[in-house]
C-alpha cells in the first residue's frame, strides 16, 4: 500500500527575527540568533523544513538574586556576584543568547539606578559576545527608568528589551526604534490579547520584524497546559495568515519552574517527589521540551543541565526524518 | 464519510431504552457521531442499520483496553490533533519494562517498587500503569517465571514482548483470564500471531519500519479477526517519533483511514541515557502516544512526567477547579492572617506558589467561584461579599485563624465595604492586586 501522508496547506509563515549585531551591522555581537521563518507546525519536516532551530538562552542577572534555588546558587557559585562573570560562565555553559534581567534593587537592599543597570550591561556586553535580551524587573515605572538609559548605552546593538505589556509598551517601544532595538511584549495566556499587543506594537511604528512575543506559560504542574495551548494556537493562526500573530514566541521556562515548590524546596517535601536536584532538572528540562514542540522559538532557562538536554532533543528534532 | 448526529438517529431503534448507557437515542446518536462511543453498546440495532452504521460509527482511533485483576488501563478513542479543539480523552499508559534475564528476584524488587509508587498532585493520587515483560533469553520457562514474578508484586495489566509466538504462548498462559497486550506482530509472523491474540483475548501490537507495511498488516490481521491492534512505528529518537505519530493521528482523523485508526506504543525504553528517556517520554505525552514503556524507575524523574500526563490530558473545556476549603500554607498559626482567592485551578496555584515561596505562613481560603479567576468571577457575580461571608461561615475559618484578619485580592478592593458588614468582627484588609506581589506584602504584613 502506498500511502499519502496528510499536508496541511498553510498560508503564513512565522516572521523571521534576528536577535544582535556584529560589527558589520553596527554592534559588536560575535553571533547573533535568527528565530523564526516558519511554515509548518514544529518540525513538520514533510511539509516544510525548520529554517532555525529553536534558540536556549540562560538568564543572568544584573547582581545576584536573593529569591533563586539553591541548586541554582550551588551551580553558578561566585559567577552570580559579577553580571560579567555570570555571564561568560552561561556562554560557556552553551547558551547561544542571554537574557539579562535588572534586579528591583541592588545587592545592599537599596532601589536599582539606570546607572547601576547601565553599567552592569556594558559589563556584560563586553564580557561576551553573545547577543542580549534585557528585562527590568516588571513593575512599569521601574522598567521604563532601567530600561531606557539601558537602551541608550547598548544602541546599535539589536538587543531585545522587555517586557511590554498592554499598559506600559510605549516607552520601551520608543526606545528600542530610537536605537535600533527589538522589544518582547508579554500578554497573559490569552491568543486575542498576544494578537492585540501585537497590534499596539506595531501601531508605534516599530517594524515587525523586531517584535518578539511571550504568550506567557505556566510550568509544569502550574499551568503548562494553557501555555501549551496558547501557543499551539498562535502558531496555527499564524500559519494561517492572521499577520499579527506571527512573531516568534519567547518562553521564560526558567523563571516559571524555579519557582515551583518542586524546584524550589528540598526539604520537608513528599518522598514520593524523589531527589531534589534531578526532579528540578526534569522539571526544567520537559517543561521547555513541550513548549518547543508547541512552537516556542526561545526558550529561557536558568540550569545549565537543562540547556544541555534541551539542546540535545532540538539536535535530533530539527533532523528530517528517513520516513520510507 | 461519517454521518451527523440525526442521520445515525434515524438509524437508530427510537425506543429510548437507556440500555447504552445514554437517556436516548437521540443522545446516543449525537455520541456516536462524535465518535465517542461504540454501536456495540445499543443491544437493539438491526442488522442493516449495523451495516449502514458500521463505517461512520468506529472511533476514528480505536479504543483497546487492557484489563488483569482489578485494574484496566483504557487508550485510544481520540478525535482530536491539538487539545483546545476539544480534549485528549484516554491517558497514555506508563508501562515499566524487565527483561527475564534479569531474574526473579531483580524483577520482583523492580515491580514491587513501581506498583507501590504514588504521588498526590492536586488531591489526585497519579500511579504507573503497568509492567512490560521483555523475552530476552528465548526460554519459555524462564518468561513464564518473569512474569510470575512480576505477578507475585503487581496486578496490573502487562505488556508481554517476546518475536517467538511458543513464548509468548507460555506467557499468556501464565495469565489467562486477563487481556494483555502482545508484542509484536511482523510481515513474518502475523498469522500465528493473530491465533494467539484471538486465542487469548489479547490486543496485539503490530510493527513495521514503515507506515505503509503497517497498513497493510492491519489489514490482514483484521482480516484474520484481530481486531484490538496497538501500532509500534519504527522511530525510537524524536524527531522521527513525533513524525510517525503525528502522521499515524492525522491520517487516523482527517482522512478517516482505518488502517492506521489504532493506538501508538512508543518505546523511550530503548533510549541510550535515562535522562533522554524521560525526555522523550514527554514527547509522547503530548504527542499521541497511547502506551509508553519505560526502563529507569525513579520517582524525581516519574513525578513530573505523571504531572505533564495530568496537565496535557486536562479538559480544556472546563476550568478546572480546586476543591473550595480552608488550606494551610507553611504551618500558619492562630494569629496568621487569611488570604482570600477564588476556586479557578490556575488562580489557585499562582497564590498558593507565591505564599508557599514566601516561606510566610499563611491561610488560603478558596472561595467557590464556580472556578473563574478573581476578576471573572466577581464581573459574573460569583465572588461577592455574600459568597465569601458563606464561606468563612462554611468552612469555619474562625475557629482556625482566630485573629479574624481577612485579606481580599487587590483587584476586589471594592467588595471590602460590604464585606465589613457581611463579617462585622473581622478586619478587612486589601492585598495585592497580583498574587506575584505576595510575598513583599506578606514579609511587610509579618
Amino acid at each position: 500500500m502506498t500511502l499519502e501522508f496528510p499536508k496541511d496547506k498553510w498560508s503564513g509563515k512565522v516572521q523571521e527575527v534576528v536577535i544582535g549585531a556584529t560589527a558589520e551591522d553596527g554592534g559588536t555581537r560575535t553571533s547573533t540568533v535568527t528565530v523564526g521563518g516558519e511554515s509548518t507546525m514544529p518540525f513538520i519536516h514533510y511539509e516544510a523544513e525548520t529554517p532555525h532551530r529553536p534558540v536556549l538562552a540562560l538568564e543572568i542577572r544584573d547582581s545576584k538574586p536573593n529569591d533563586w534555588s539553591e541548586i541554582l546558587f550551588e551551580t553558578w557559585g561566585d559567577a552570580m556576584e559579577d553580571p560579567a562573570q555570570w555571564a561568560k560562565a552561561a556562554e560557556e555553559a552553551g547558551a547561544e543568547l542571554l537574557l539579562l534581567g535588572l534586579n528591583l534593587e541592588q545587592p545592599d537592599g537599596t532601589p536599582n539606578t539606570p546607572e547601576a543597570a547601565v553599567n552592569a550591561t556594558k559589563a556584560v556586553l563586553g564580557a561576551t559576545g553573545l547577543p542580549l535580551m534585557i528585562s527590568g524587573p516588571g513593575q512599569a515605572e521601574i522598567d521604563n527608568e532601567l530600561i531606557v538609559p539601558v537602551a541608550d548605552a547598548c544602541r546599535g546593538e539589536r538587543v531585545v528589551l522587555g517586557i511590554c505589556e498592554d499598559k506600559n509598551y510605549r516607552t520601551i517601544a520608543a526606545a528600542a526604534m530610537a536605537n535600533n532595538h527589538l522589544v518582547i511584549g508579554r500578554a497573559p495566556m490569552d491568543v486575542n490579547l498576544s494578537k492585540q499587543l501585537n497590534i499596539l506594537l506595531k501601531d508605534t511604528g516599530l517594524p515587525f520584524d523586531r517584535i518578539l512575543m511571550d504568550p506567557t506559560t505556566g510550568a509544569l504542574g502550574y499551568g503548562i497546559e494553557y501555555g501549551f495551548s496558547v501557543m499551539e494556537r498562535l502558531r496555527l493562526a499564524a500559519l494561517r495568515g492572521d499577520a499579527m500573530t506571527q512573531s516568534p514566541m519567547v518562553v521564560e521556562v526558567g523563571f516559571e519552574t524555579w519557582k515551583t515548590k518542586e524546584s524550589k524546596v528540598g526539604e520537608d517535601v513528599p518522598e514520593s517527589w524523589g531527589e531534589w536536584k534531578e526532579r528540578a532538572i526534569t522539571w526544567e528540562t520537559i517543561t521547555a521540551i513541550t513548549l518547543i514542540e508547541a512552537g516556542a522559538d526561545i526558550v529561557v532557562l536558568r540550569h545549565p543541565e537543562s540547556l544541555k538536554r534541551v539542546r540535545a532533543a532540538i539536535d535530533n528534532l530539527v533532523e528530517a526524518p528517513e520516513l520510507a | 464519510m461519517a454521518l451527523s448526529g440525526i442521520e445515525i438517529y434515524k438509524l437508530l431503534p427510537k425506543t429510548n431504552c437507556k440500555e447504552c448507557g445514554f437517556p436516548t437515542c437521540m443522545a446516543f446518536g449525537l455520541k456516536l457521531s462524535a465518535k465517542q462511543v461504540e454501536l456495540s453498546a445499543c443491544p437493539y440495532v438491526s442488522e442493516e442499520a449495523k451495516a449502514q452504521l458500521a463505517a461512520s460509527s468506529e472511533p476514528p482511533v480505536r479504543l483497546v483496553t487492557l484489563k488483569s485483576n482489578g485494574h484496566k488501563v483504557e487508550v485510544g478513542n481520540e478525535v482530536v490533533l491539538y487539545r483546545h479543539e476539544k480534549t485528549f480523552y484516554n491517558k497514555p499508559g506508563f508501562f515499566f519494562r524487565v527483561k527475564d534475564s534479569d531474574g526473579e528476584a531483580t524483577i520482583k524488587a523492580k515491580v514491587k517498587e513501581i506498583d507501590a509508587y504514588t504521588v498526590n498532585y492536586v488531591g489526585i493520587d497519579l500511579v504507573v500503569d503497568g509492567f512490560a515483560v521483555n523475552d530476552t533469553a528465548g526460554d519459555s520457562a524462564k518468561f513464564t517465571a518473569a512474569v510470575k514474578a512480576v505477578r507475585a508484586e503487581s496486578q496490573k495489566p502487562l505488556i508481554l514482548i517476546s518475536a517467538d509466538t511458543t513464548i509468548l504462548e507460555a506467557g499468556l498462559k501464565a495469565i489467562e483470564g486477563e487481556t494483555a497486550l502482545v508484542y509484536a506482530a511482523t510481515a513474518e509472523n502475523w498469522e500465528a500471531m493473530a491465533e494467539l491474540a484471538k486465542t487469548y483475548k489479547a490486543s496485539l501490537v503490530v510493527k513495521a519500519d514503515t507506515l505503509e507495511e503497517m497498513a497493510d498488516l492491519t489489514q490482514k490481521l483484521k482480516d484474520k479477526g484481530a481486531k484490538d491492534l496497538v501500532l509500534a512505528p519504527s522511530g525510537r529518537d524524536f524527531s522521527k517519533t513525533l513524525l510517525q505519530n503525528t502522521i499515524i493521528r492525522r491520517m487516523a482523523l482527517a482522512k478517516n483511514f482505518r488502517p492506521l485508526g489504532f493506538p501508538i506504543i512508543n518505546f523511550p525504553c530503548d533510549a541510550e541515557k535515562a535522562e533522554t528517556e524521560v525526555a522523550l517520554a514527554a514527547q509522547a505525552v503530548a504527542k499521541y502516544a497511547g502506551f509508553i514503556v519505560m526502563e529507569n524507575f525513579s520517582p524525581e524523574t516519574i513525578y513530573p512526567l505523571l504531572v505533564l500526563r495530568e496537565n496535557i490530558y486536562t479538559d480544556p473545556q472546563k476550568p478546572i477547579q480546586v476543591q473550595p476549603g480552608l488550606y494551610e500554607i507553611n504551618d500558619p498559626t492562630p494569629e496568621t492572617p487569611v488570604l482570600v482567592t477564588t476556586n479557578f485551578s490556575i488562580t489557585y496555584f499562582s497564590v498558593a506558589n507565591e505564599v508557599e515561596s514566601s516561606g510566610q505562613p499563611g491561610w488560603l481560603l478558596v472561595s467557590d467561584a464556580e472556578g473563574m479567576s478573581v476578576l471573572t468571577a466577581w464581573a459574573a457575580g460569583n465572588f461577592d461579599a455574600e459568597q465569601i461571608a458563606k464561606d468563612v461561615k462554611r468552612f469555619e475559618v474562625a475557629s482556625k485563624a482566630t485573629s479574624k484578619v481577612l485579606v481580599l485580592p487587590g483587584h476586589v478592593a471594592v467588595l471590602s465595604g460590604e464585606l465589613e458588614e457581611e463579617l462585622p468582627d473581622w478586619e478587612i484588609k486589601v492585598g495585592p492586586r497580583e498574587s506575584v506581589d505576595l510575598p513583599a506584602y506578606l514579609k511587610e504584613a509579618v
